[in-house]
């Protein structure tokens, strides 16, 4: 039995290395056998790479000049060559100029590394804050200001249990890949707090030059400025525990107006899950709701103006057929649309409250002004219809 | 120092028949439970130590084997994360400091002239501490929830959701830190009381310098470890909440103590390789060590320096802009007493008259990779570029290019040096040349890829990783077991050295070697320097 465990321990081993020959750079994570930190898409990463460049070549050349003196001595001054020690055994010069020269060369070196770390350290007038929360084994996310103000979720591993264990081919994102992503805008300063629910984690994302602990208790900040859009990789960098591995960070860089589209749409969803159809709503507050449902879902086609772009979207404004009609037939037209033409359904899009909502605007709207039968429409009509 | 020659060796073989002889060695188990011997006590230590770096290295070819290919194969992560965990701590409490005051009990007296350590009864109580703490470290294994899985580093909050494996960790920390400390305190007592008539203090070989001054380091930082690792046992069974932010703690806290031990505990075991460095390079050019006082000043200001940089460990906590400025700059400073050191090396080579057995292999090999560690260790110092490679695969380079090309290949090192002297036979020198150059290429191929894993931000304690770091990943994994199994040499070469197989040794083994201990016969004598000799 155990013999057989170790023969399917080493096929697993050859299979698995055949099916790696085939991976690809991870896009926003580290290219196939990469050898040096990455130029990121922020100045801190890009500073930094220059700096270990910097430093990279200082130490290259020392180390080539003191290894070259050595291996000159290792080869010429052997007593196989018949070389006589010398006798000295001190130099007050030498030794006070590979003392001082070392300090001078540090000083060059700590210039442009503390031009970096202030600029590192300033987390002050940012455009977006990100509070970030490290749980055994996940992310957690919440928008504190700006267009997703309010809005949080939990970003997972998405790499299948498959994958992990061998029974399926690996990914180019293996282990880098998360059911949510953190969005935010391209050129935007983000700010971003952390804070642990547990155990101390940390959130890095190389291509940002971040790396910052989450602890319990205890609020930390940094920032980024991503000045391209995409998505960028990372992971946890302080050992929390058994999934210490399994705990990625996804960053989506978006532009302004798909970032603010999305923020729309999370708030959108937000709200969704936080809908009561039992209630009975007030005319205001149907028609702010509506409002949003219909900038949201219906203005592309029907227009912010209710004149829609006939005739393939007929106008809403006047309509005596659905809009300035007794409630059924709209509410049914919203539900299940109306085949063959651009009218879609909306059962499984918005819930009862929304087209409530959005039907009651319509029914307001534009002058409207609630004179046709059915001036309210409450989500528990829509819910009698589905 | 390298003038120093014994001006008068008495003779002590010829007393030692009639009027010591119930000085010599008990027989059988006796002579060893009860060892109040330097010799011994020191004998004891390698053997243990080297013991202890067996299976640490076991440990590392376990993780090294998981880590071969991208995916869960072998381990879970649980049980992998008690591996590097017990891996860190077994090698560094069980076998470089263990090791290096073996080095320490063999070599001291003989150096400076003196019959013993000072306090022989302690010498054996701190040595006979070690296999509890190192039965405590393997038997947390086997009790439920398995080993220690927070890292050597053992953070808070996380070491306090560990299972009893945690407690048996700190309570073999308190133990192994209790026999440093008897350690140091023997060997800082033995060295500046009993010298030899005319061993001042700038006589002694460097050896003693480096161990005198990490036995004060071990004296200061022991016992904040120990501080460290209590409150962390308070914290966990005793409702204390000095790490617990909710409760008015501070899980950061926990980091300034540990490292304000953890820091200076780099140089305790880096320090004495350099003494040994010292001693063998001019051995092996036969022409006096350069710079022996700036070396002197040069440990001095490394042991200062190494208490005033803990929180470069810490960049990544997220501290204020000054005082990461300042942790930068005092860590780069570092660099300068370190890169004299290996500066006066060189010139101490530099027309010299060399020839390369074994120690002289491991010294040039020490000075070699020591330095491509201490480069990455001033890259890192550097906090800019700490935060990215923080907690990556290149720490793991730096700081084994540091500890095993650091302290491994010293020790190496000491150990071809006095083999002579400690067995009274010259090793296998082609077996030690294979040993060298085995180990220096294997270690190379395990460590070097790691440098580029780190780079491209592959985090370190990962029982997993993404597919494109598998090619790298296999390359360490294959030099670490050619590493692992290269160690094998050594223990053979050593088996049949303690056999007394091979030639005899004279008392001078090698010929440019200088200090006391090669004016007594080789194997030295059970007691040595009963009658301290006079240093012209």
């Amino acid at each position: 039995m155990m013999k057989e465990k170790g023969v399917l321990g080493i096929c697993a081993l050859f299979f698995s290395s055949a099916a790696f020959a085939q991976v690809g750079d991870m896009p926003g994570g580290p290219r196939v056998n990469q050898l040096n930190l990455t130029r990121g898409v922020t100045q801190v990463s890009s500073d930094i790479m220059d700096l270990h460049w910097l430093l990279l070549v200082i130490c290259t050349v020392i180390f080539i000049g003191v290894f070259g003196v050595m291996f000159y001595s290792i080869l010429m001054h052997r007593k196989s060559k018949g070389a006589v020690a010398a006798k000295f055994h001190e130099h007050v010069g030498i030794e006070i100029a590979w003392t001082a020269i070392p300090f001078l060369i540090i000083i060059a070196m700590a210039i442009p590394a503390t031009r970096a770390v202030v600029a590192m350290k300033d987390t002050t007038s940012a455009d977006v804050t990100v509070m970030v929360t490290g749980y055994q084994w996940m992310w957690g996310y919440e928008y504190l200001d700006g267009p997703a103000q309010g809005v949080k979720f939990l970003a997972r591993l998405s790499t299948p249990r498959d994958q992990i264990e061998g029974r399926a081919p690996k990914t180019d994102t293996y282990l880098m890949e998360t059911d949510n992503h953190m969005v935010v805008p391209v050129d935007k300063k983000v700010r971003v707090v952390l804070t642990a629910n547990d155990v101390i984690h940390s959130w890095m994302v190389p291509d940002f030059g971040v790396k910052q602990d989450a602890m319990p208790g205890v609020l930390r900040d940094t920032w980024f400025r991503a000045e391209k859009a995409g998505i960028y990789r990372g992971q946890c960098a302080e050992l929390c525990g058994k999934d210490h591995a399994f705990m990625p960070i996804v960053v989506e860089v978006l532009e302004q107006a798909d970032y603010e589209q999305w923020a729309a749409e999370q708030q959108q969803a937000m709200q969704t899950a936080a809908d009561d159809p039992t209630k009975t709503y007030e005319l205001d507050e149907l028609l702010a709701r509506g409002e949003k449902v219909y900038a949201a879902t219906c203005i592309a086609c029907h227009q912010a103006n209710g004149q829609g772009m006939p005739p393939t979207f007929p106008a809403l404004v006047g309509d005596e057929a659905f809009v300035l009609a007794p409630m059924k037939n709209q509410i049914e037209l919203v539900l299940n649309g109306r085949p063959g033409t651009a009218m879609a359904p909306f059962r499984d899009v918005l819930n009862d409250v929304e087209i409530a909502a959005a039907i009651t605007y319509t029914r307001h709207a534009w002058g409207h002004n609630g004179k046709g039968p059915d001036p309210v429409v409450q989500p528990s009509d829509v819910t009698a219809l589905r | 120092m390298s003038s120093v020659t014994a001006g008068h060796v008495p003779p002590t073989t010829h007393d030692h028949d009639h009027d010591h002889g119930h000085h010599g060695p008990e027989k059988g188990w006796r002579r060893w439970v009860f060892a109040t011997n330097h010799k011994d006590i020191g004998t004891m230590y390698l053997v243990f130590s080297f013991a202890m770096l067996l299976e640490g290295g076991v440990l590392a070819l376990l993780l090294r084997t998981e880590l071969f290919a991208p995916g869960l194969q072998f381990f879970r992560p649980e049980l992998f994360n008690q591996f590097t965990t017990m891996h860190g701590l077994i090698m560094i409490f069980g076998s470089i400091m263990p090791a290096f005051v073996g080095f320490a009990n063999w070599m001291i007296p003989l150096q400076i002239g003196a019959s013993d350590m000072a306090f022989a009864r302690m010498n054996n109580f701190s040595f006979w501490l070690l296999p509890i703490g190192a039965i405590l470290f393997t038997v947390s294994f086997f009790v439920p929830g398995g080993a220690n899985a927070a890292g050597w580093t053992m953070y808070a909050p996380l070491s306090l959701q560990m299972g009893p494996g945690m407690d048996f960790t700190i309570f073999a920390v308190h133990i192994l830190g209790a026999s440093s400390i008897m350690g140091a305190i023997n060997i800082i007592v033995t060295v500046l009381n009993m010298r030899a008539p005319g061993m001042t203090l700038f006589k002694m070989p460097l050896f003693c310098w480096t161990w005198l001054i990490t036995a004060y380091l071990l004296l200061a930082i022991m016992p904040v470890l120990a501080a460290a690792v209590t409150m962390l046992l308070t914290d966990r069974h005793f409702g204390t909440a000095f790490f617990n932010a909710a409760a008015g703690g501070d899980p950061v806290l926990y980091q300034h103590i540990f490292w304000f031990f953890g820091h200076p505990e780099v140089y305790v075991m880096i320090l004495p390789a350099f003494g040994i460095i010292s001693s063998v390079v001019p051995a092996f050019a036969r022409k006096p060590l350069f710079g022996y006082a700036s070396m002197v000043y040069a440990t001095a200001a490394i042991a200062i320096l190494s208490f005033l940089v803990w929180a470069h460990h810490m960049f990544a906590t997220g501290m204020g802009t000054t005082s990461q400025l300042y942790f930068m700059y005092a860590t780069m400073l570092i660099s300068i007493p370190t890169g004299v050191k290996v500066f006066n090396w060189v010139a101490t080579m530099w027309r010299g008259s060399m020839t390369f057995e074994t120690p002289m292999l491991f010294a040039i090999g020490f000075i070699f990779v020591f330095t491509i560690g201490g480069f990455t260790g001033l890259i890192v110092a550097v906090a800019p570029i700490d935060i990215q490679v923080h907690d990556t695969y290149y720490i793991i380079a730096h700081f084994h290019y540091v500890m095993v090309a650091g302290s491994l290949f010293g020790m190496y090192s000491g150990a071809y040096y006095w083999l002579p002297k400690w067995t009274g036979v010259m090793y296998d020198e082609k077996l030690g040349k294979l040993h060298f150059w085995s180990s220096m290429i294997s270690f190379n191929i395990t460590f070097f890829p790691m440098h580029f894993l780190g780079l491209a931000g592959m985090p370190r304690r990962y029982a997993d990783y993404s597919a494109q770091f598998t090619d790298f990943n296999m390359i360490a994994t294959i030099g670490a077991f050619w590493f692992g199994f290269s160690q094998l040499i050594f223990l053979w070469l050593v088996i049949k050295a303690s056999r007394k197989i091979g030639e005899p040794a004279p008392a001078q083994a090698w010929e440019g070697a200088t200090g006391l201990e090669w004016s007594v016969p080789s194997p030295a004598p059970f007691h040595t320097f009963e009658t301290p000799p006079v240093v012209k």
